[in-house]
């Protein structure tokens, strides 16, 4: 039986996160990578897609330490949010783990991802989590 | 050549901003809208307006949304046509749109355009939370990602690339806090000084508790009609000689550039040639300083200084009032305060008091040419407007 890859959605990203794995989608007409996934090519507007898996790895663009989070996140305040410009081109953002001053994090600096162990799979809001670590 | 008038405001109103206790969002909204029928006796509101649009971004507060019809009928305008404009912070600058297109359309003569938000009653935390549904839920929201975050990814990538220092954006705060001393309407009447600023508590570094707009209670209004009918109803009319809109992508993350504000820009470049005019014609400007970053950003992406030198620009004192080009004389989002429906007509307010030699001790000599910039979120829509001065 042939297995039917999931959707380009946001609901598939996070099971593939559940799973410790970081993927998108990439265009088969025009190659633009999509993390997250969309189901509508940003670029081109083509729906033929097709899922690839990233290594995780990338570079901080920017980041900020937030002292006064949403209610969710008051346990952890301090916390650093990096955007991170992957290797493989797409930016995303996340909780660079491990630091709570400015001058721990420099632009230009490596990360990788990390993910949390899930005991089970969570639904909308309820995501599984990614984390970044310093290299 | 100056672009030729699209709708003319001939009144305008504005609540007291600030902690309003004790109110309904559309008690609020009377205040401002009485005073713009009370500065424009000729106007006979139920005969003459023939639709009303209005920027309200939250029906949290008070558990209370269908916004226009609530207000044509506390105003005694029902059965009047009514459109409620939600974009975020940028509401009533889509609401300003909306009523402009719908008077150069030739479908109606005369609107009322405003907007109002009632803040202060919720806690701290509410009001974070309903703000923080205008930025992307599943990637910035469960990063643990606020609005100031945001705001601070873009400040931390501008110091980074330009240079631009925490004692430049507390300029920023300074010189709407002094503007708003000015302006009795203003939430905040007390000046700052760069070194409070400094001191002040880290809400997300770079952005400390003073880069931030505060939460307020507010509303605004005005009325525009078509500019053929603008003597009928006022001796000093002001023109809205281009309006625009543009939006960018929703997750700050996705974004090319963070140290550009590409709604701005587009929309900003699309007013302009509107208009007929540069950025060095405008006299006197109100921006979206939601955070003194972007003020900043601001300076550069409305064309009013090269990119990267817009902490400089503060630096030098060129936005301020007796400068090279006045900004948020009004105290701006800052110090006049950030009742976020209402801040796009609130912008109109000020323009249209310096257009017309109203604005009092804050008055810009001479002023002509103005322009509004209101921004949705963090940057994903803007309007830009461009007014001028009735002959």
């Amino acid at each position: 039986m042939v297995e039917v890859p999931p959707p380009p959605t946001i609901e598939s990203f996070y099971k593939y996160i559940a799973e410790g794995k970081l993927m998108g989608v990439k265009c088969k007409r025009c190659g633009r990578i999509m993390v997250p996934p969309k189901p509508l090519c940003e670029n081109c507007m083509a729906k033929d897609l097709e899922w690839i898996q990233l290594k995780g790895e990338g570079e901080i663009d920017s980041f900020t330490i937030i002292h006064v989070p949403p209610a969710p996140f008051s346990s952890i305040a301090p916390y650093a949010v990096a955007v991170v410009r992957l290797d493989e081109g797409p930016k995303i953002p996340g909780i660079v783990k491990g630091v709570t001053q400015p001058h721990q994090l420099k632009i230009g600096m490596r990360v990788r991802m990390v993910f949390e162990q899930t005991p089970s799979m969570q639904t909308w809001p309820q995501w599984p989590r990614y984390y970044f670590q310093l290299v | 050549m100056v672009g030729k008038p699209l709708a003319t405001i001939v009144s305008a109103g504005l609540s007291k901003f600030g902690r309003r206790d004790g109110l309904y969002w559309r008690e609020l909204f009377i205040e401002a809208a009485t005073e713009a029928f009370e500065r424009c006796p000729n106007l006979d509101p139920r005969k003459d307006i023939k639709a009303i649009f209005i920027g309200h971004m939250g029906e949290s507060y008070e558990h209370q949304g269908h916004t226009a019809p609530t207000i044509a009928d506390w105003l005694g305008l029902t059965p009047v046509q009514g459109f409620r404009l939600e974009s975020a912070c940028a509401s009533s600058g889509a609401a300003l749109r909306c009523a402009v297109m719908a008077i150069a359309s030739g479908l109606v003569d005369v609107v009322l355009v405003g907007g109002v938000e009632k803040m202060t009653h919720r806690s701290t935390a509410e009001v974070t939370e309903f703000l923080a549904m205008a930025s992307d839920f599943p990637f910035e929201q469960w990063n643990g990602l606020t609005f100031p975050g945001l705001y601070a990814l873009m400040a931390t990538a501008h110091m980074h690339k330009y240079g631009t220092r925490e004692e430049q954006l507390a300029m920023v705060a300074v010189k709407n806090h002094r503007n708003a001393t000015m302006n009795p309407k203003a939430q905040f009447q007390r000046a700052i000084t760069v070194e409070e600023v400094l001191k002040s508590r880290v809400i997300a570094w770079p952005l400390k508790l003073y880069d931030c707009s505060p939460i307020t209670d507010g509303a605004s209004c005005a009325i525009l009609v078509r500019p053929e009918l603008a003597r009928r109803f006022t001796d000093t009319p002001v023109h809205i000689i281009a309006s625009a809109g543009a939006t960018d992508k929703i997750g700050v993350h996705e974004r090319e550039d963070l140290t550009t504000l590409l709604s701005a820009r587009v929309a900003s470049q699309e007013a302009y040639r509107m208009a007929g005019i540069e950025p060095k014609d405008v006299d006197v400007a109100e921006v979206h300083d939601c955070f003194t970053i972007a003020e900043i950003m601001l300076y550069e992406d409305l064309g009013f200084c090269p990119k990267g030198y817009g902490g400089k620009f503060i630096e030098e004192g060129q936005p301020e009032i007796g400068g090279k080009i006045p900004i948020n004389t009004s105290g701006g989002l800052k110090a006049k305060g950030h009742p976020v429906g209402a801040t796009g007509v609130a912008q109109l307010y000020e323009v249209y008091l310096q257009l017309t030699n109203q604005a009092g001790p804050r008055q810009v000599s001479g002023a002509e040419i103005g322009l509004t910039h209101n921004m949705g979120g963090s940057g994903a829509s803007a309007f830009v407007h461009i007014y001028k001065r009735g002959d």
